[in-house]
């Protein structure tokens, strides 16, 4: 039984002495706050910039997690302490509307960035339409900034944009998993209610069935996931995924009520591969 | 002086005499110890079995009482001993631990070696057969020949042979020398075959292939008591059909290595030690591009690398004989699918299905046999190993982790083996029985195997790694009786298993293969009951005519009352042989009798009674100091259309078929 015992040792040995030569070399290095991050844009009204970043450097459709930094052009120092607001806007041929998003909040750990998401439910095909409003304060003065921004189509549909049978326009959209594993995945959904052209709520206390399919092969699916679950503390859905493979995923979903009254969305059968409300995921 | 010289070269002789005689005593030992030694005859040509000089191991192995072949096409046919298959067995190449590559058991290890290779196949059934491993069915143990200093120098040989069905070429070439502290031994076989037909000229679809294998043995002598060899084998197999399975193999390629130190001396306690570092490698790929029409195309690769070392002691002690042997091996599985949807736009979609699982294994042996007088043997052994798994990749614990959310990365078991077996040799009467119980941990597919189809019974087999050990009671029980010309013998082994693993329905889980009717998970039954009886009779009508017929019933049932799957039906045998020095001549009857008992449950379906009459002869002509061996004959000689219960999907077997094996042994 020895052997067992030398061989992870030897293993761990020399990972051990590979590992600390290394280490000198990153406490040397300075982190940037926004490392890992790629700029999307710059918004700038002559007094600030404000950057925008996130990890692709691009808007696409489907839920964005952006960070934000505001630059003073006079100083050329980023501001610490600035409160920040902001609105999407979708310019269409007869009227415009908006898309849900969070507030904006300082990053933690963080002197300089701050963040929240927008969740764009749609675009035109060339990415145009939508304009992007920074309303902000810095030591008591009130600034703003607009510029139009390209919003991309996402190959996947990770956002869905429906009418549900109460009437109410909902808009569900894919948050997590970014980076799928095959696996039981964290699958993290956000739900909003269209309560007029410029006010999207969250949905509380709803449900929704998780069905994931592979169409590619059979339409079949996993074990052991669960439904879709409010959770109050960031009013958001959570629910168990099982990903058995790579591949093309299609997430069927029905939405449910405070009462357990469909909405929307119906259960795969031999017959109805594919309900009306679905999300896609494909790694 | 020079009596001193003449002293110690009649001591030399003498000693090599005497070394003989033990090896001789020591293969009749083996015997009667082991169920069954099944000689091959490529390198006995004299052997009185009348098969094909360049049958595969598989066909010998099939000829063998207690052995049934598996088939899922013409190649790779899976060894089932005592009704008990590749999970339930130790399967070994002259002591060596390795391990397929296939996730559907498309690659066993007697494919991965030939004829050419080897001398013998031992089987030891049940706990008889642990001295290798842990195994509850018994081992089959691949011999390759033993060191030959025998002085006789150059000696070649030339194989060929040809099958009209399938129109099956086989070529072998064998090239010996052996010095006095010097030998090497180098063979290749290559086999080609195209379809075979089953009976009524059906041509069975995908069941060609084609291999070659080559090996090279080599040994040095330091001393009278030590030596050392070193042996590889590489074995290719290409284009190879499954008839039975949706899939092909376009690739199963093996490298067999080992370094051997034998020290031997009859005047210490330890008469033996051989000494063996060894290391496999397998890489085996599935293939499904010939196939016209297929739901989904896949790749299937697999890979099983085994490092390992044994250690083999022999001693004796007044009337003890003792045999120990410590052994260890380190395996790594791995198996990965990659499927590609009809929609381009769509990506592969990919998973493990061998989760890397790396086995580590160290154990010991020891057997000791007592003479209680001439005719009375009583021998034990005992077997106790630490059985470790870990699944190295994360990727494979995340996936398995689906099923089994506490999962985790390693498993430890500890395994144990015991034996005893009473032998009695009167002059008419020959009577032995045995008592055993052993565990065995599951097999990595049983473990882990993550969405393994199975075309048996069309389901998805999911690995279960939460498994107990499948533990084994055993009872065996053999009497021959001689009576002048004419013997009679009854033999009957009962295994008694608890925690039998086996796979389940869950109807919770829906199948990922396109088209199967569900997923299995492997699971265990309480208990389950193998049971099998053979009667062998031979009668000797004349110094060159004999005959022979053997007898066979086996059972299976499992505590949920179901049938066990894959137990043959009642067996039957009658041979007629005709024997001189230079010609021989057999005719066989062969068949089962209807399969009543089968297990629907585990996928089976009834497979009615067959009956296949073979001829084989065989005549040797002598040239001076070369030799030609000529074996031919003609299998099923009625071209029955026939499958039997161990043919995957029914399978049609081979229709009538003439063939010739000639061999040229130049001196």
């Amino acid at each position: 039984m020895k052997l067992k015992y030398i061989l992870p040792l030897l293993i761990i040995t020399l990972l051990t002495v590979s590992c600390t030569t290394d280490d000198d070399v990153t406490d040397s290095v300075v982190l940037s706050e926004v490392d890992g991050l790629t700029k999307i844009q710059e918004l700038s009204n002559g007094t600030h910039t404000l950057e925008l970043f996130n990890t692709s450097g691009q808007f696409k459709t489907g839920y964005n997690a952006i960070s934000i930094r505001v630059k003073d052009l006079a100083t050329d120092t980023y501001i610490e302490d600035a409160n920040l607001s902001w609105t999407p806007l979708m310019q269409m041929p007869a009227m415009q509307h908006s898309c849900p998003k969070s507030t904006i909040t300082k990053a933690i750990d963080k002197n300089t960035v701050y963040t929240g998401f927008i969740i764009y439910q749609m675009t035109n095909i060339d990415g145009s339409g939508w304009t992007l409003t920074l309303d902000y304060s810095v030591n008591g003065l009130e600034y703003t900034v607009t510029e139009s921004i390209t919003v991309l189509q996402n190959e996947k549909q990770n956002v869905s944009s429906f009418m549900g049978s109460d009437d109410n326009k909902y808009i569900t959209a894919l948050i997590e998993p970014t980076t799928p594993r095959i696996a039981i995945n964290n699958l993290k959904v956000g739900l909003f209610k269209m309560e007029n052209m410029m006010s999207f709520p969250p949905v509380e206390n709803y449900s929704l069935t998780l069905d994931p399919r592979m169409p590619g092969m059979g339409n079949h699916s996993s074990p052991n996931n669960t439904d879709l679950i409010y959770n109050s503390a960031d009013q958001m859905y959570y629910a168990d995924l099982s990903l058995t493979m790579t591949g093309y995923w299609v997430l069927n979903l029905k939405l449910l009520n405070e009462d357990d009254e469909v909405l929307k969305g119906e259960d795969v059968t031999e017959d109805h591969a594919q309900s009306s409300l679905y999300l896609e995921l494909e790694f | 002086m020079k009596k001193l010289i003449i002293y110690s070269i009649s001591l030399l002789f003498s000693g090599i005499i005497l070394a003989q005689e033990e090896v001789e005593a020591n293969t009749k030992n083996d015997t009667t110890n082991l169920d069954e030694i099944i000689v091959l005859g490529r390198r006995k040509l004299s052997n009185y079995r009348q098969e094909k000089t360049l049958s595969s191991i598989d066909e010998f192995l099939e000829k063998s009482n207690k052995i049934t072949m598996i088939k899922r096409g013409n190649y790779a046919w899976e060894a089932s001993l005592n009704n008990m298959a590749s999970d339930r067995l130790n399967i070994t190449i002259d002591g060596m631990q390795i391990f397929g590559a296939c996730t559907d058991k498309m690659d066993p290890i007697t494919s991965y070696v030939d004829v050419s290779n080897l001398e013998k196949v031992s089987v030891g059934s049940g706990q008889e057969g642990t001295e290798n491993g842990h195994a509850i069915g018994g081992n089959i143990d691949l011999q390759i020949p033993k060191s030959k200093y025998y002085e006789a120098g150059l000696k070649t040989s030339v194989d060929l042979g040809y099958e009209t069905n399938g129109n099956y070429k086989i070529g072998g070439l064998d090239l010996e020398y052996s010095g006095d502290k010097f030998y090497f031994n180098t063979d290749g076989i290559y086999r080609k075959s195209d379809n075979y037909k089953a009976g009524n000229n059906k041509e069975v679809l995908y069941s060609q292939f084609e291999k070659y294998n080559v090996s090279l043995q080599t040994g040095y002598k330091f001393s009278d008591y030590s030596s050392l060899e070193a042996h590889i084998i590489y074995d290719k197999a290409t284009n190879v059909g499954y008839p039975a399975l949706p899939m092909d193999v376009s690739l199963a390629e093996a490298l067999i290595t080992s370094v051997t130190h034998n020290y031997n001396n009859d005047s210490t306690f330890v008469k033996s030690l051989e000494t063996k570092v060894y290391f496999n490698t397998i890489t085996h790929i599935m293939d499904d591009s010939k196939r016209p029409d297929v739901p989904i195309r896949m790749d299937m690769p697999g890979w099983s690398d085994t490092y390992g070392f044994y250690s083999k002691a022999t001693a004796s002690l007044n009337k003890h004989k003792l045999l120990f042997n410590f052994n260890g091996f380190y395996n790594k599985s791995l198996a990965e699918m990659t499927m590609y949807p009809s929609d381009s736009n769509q990506p592969a979609m990919f998973m493990y299905t061998w989760p890397d699982v790396r086995t580590l294994y160290t154990g010991v042996y020891a057997k000791d046999s007592y003479a209680l007088n001439t005719n009375e043997i009583l021998s034990a052994s005992l077997r106790v190993g630490f059985h470790h798994n870990e699944i190295a990749k994360e990727v494979g614990l995340e996936s398995l982790q689906i099923f089994y959310p506490e999962l985790e990365a390693n498993k430890r078991r500890f395994l144990k083996s015991l034996s005893s077996n009473y032998t009695l040799k009167k002059e008419k009467w020959n009577y032995s029985f045995g008592l055993g119980y052993g565990e065995r941990a599951p097999s990595v597919s049983e473990g882990y195997g993550f969405f393994l189809y199975n075309s048996f019974d069309n389901y998805d087999n999911i690995g279960n790694p939460t498994l107990k050990n499948e533990k084994a009671l055993e009872a065996n029980f053999k009497v021959d009786y001689k009576f002048k010309t004419f013997s009679i013998g009854l033999e009957s082994s009962y295994f008694y298993l608890m925690d039998y693993i086996v796979a389940n329905i869950n109807d919770n889980f829906s199948p990922m293969t396109i088209g199967a009717n569900g997923v299995r998970v492997y699971n265990a039954l309480d208990n389950a009951s193998i049971f099998d009886v053979y009667l062998n009779s031979a009668y000797k009508i004349s110094n060159t005519i004999s005959a022979n017929a053997s007898l066979g019933y086996n059972y299976g049932k499992g505590s949920n009352n179901k049938n066990l799957p894959l137990i043959k039906p009642i067996s039957y045998l009658a041979e007629l042989n005709y024997n001189i020095k230079t010609f021989n001549a057999a005719i066989q009857l062969e068949g089962n009798g209807n399969q009543s008992k089968y297990s629907s449950f585990y996928g089976e379906d009834e497979t009615p009674k067959y009956a296949v009459l073979n001829l084989n002869l065989g005549t040797v002509f002598y040239a001076d100091n070369n030799k030609v061996v000529l074996k031919y004959g003609v299998d099923n000689i009625l071209d029955a259309d026939y499958s039997t219960y161990a043919d995957w999907n029914n399978i049609s077997r081979q229709g009538r078929n003439f063939y010739v094996n000639m061999s040229f042994v130049l001196n």
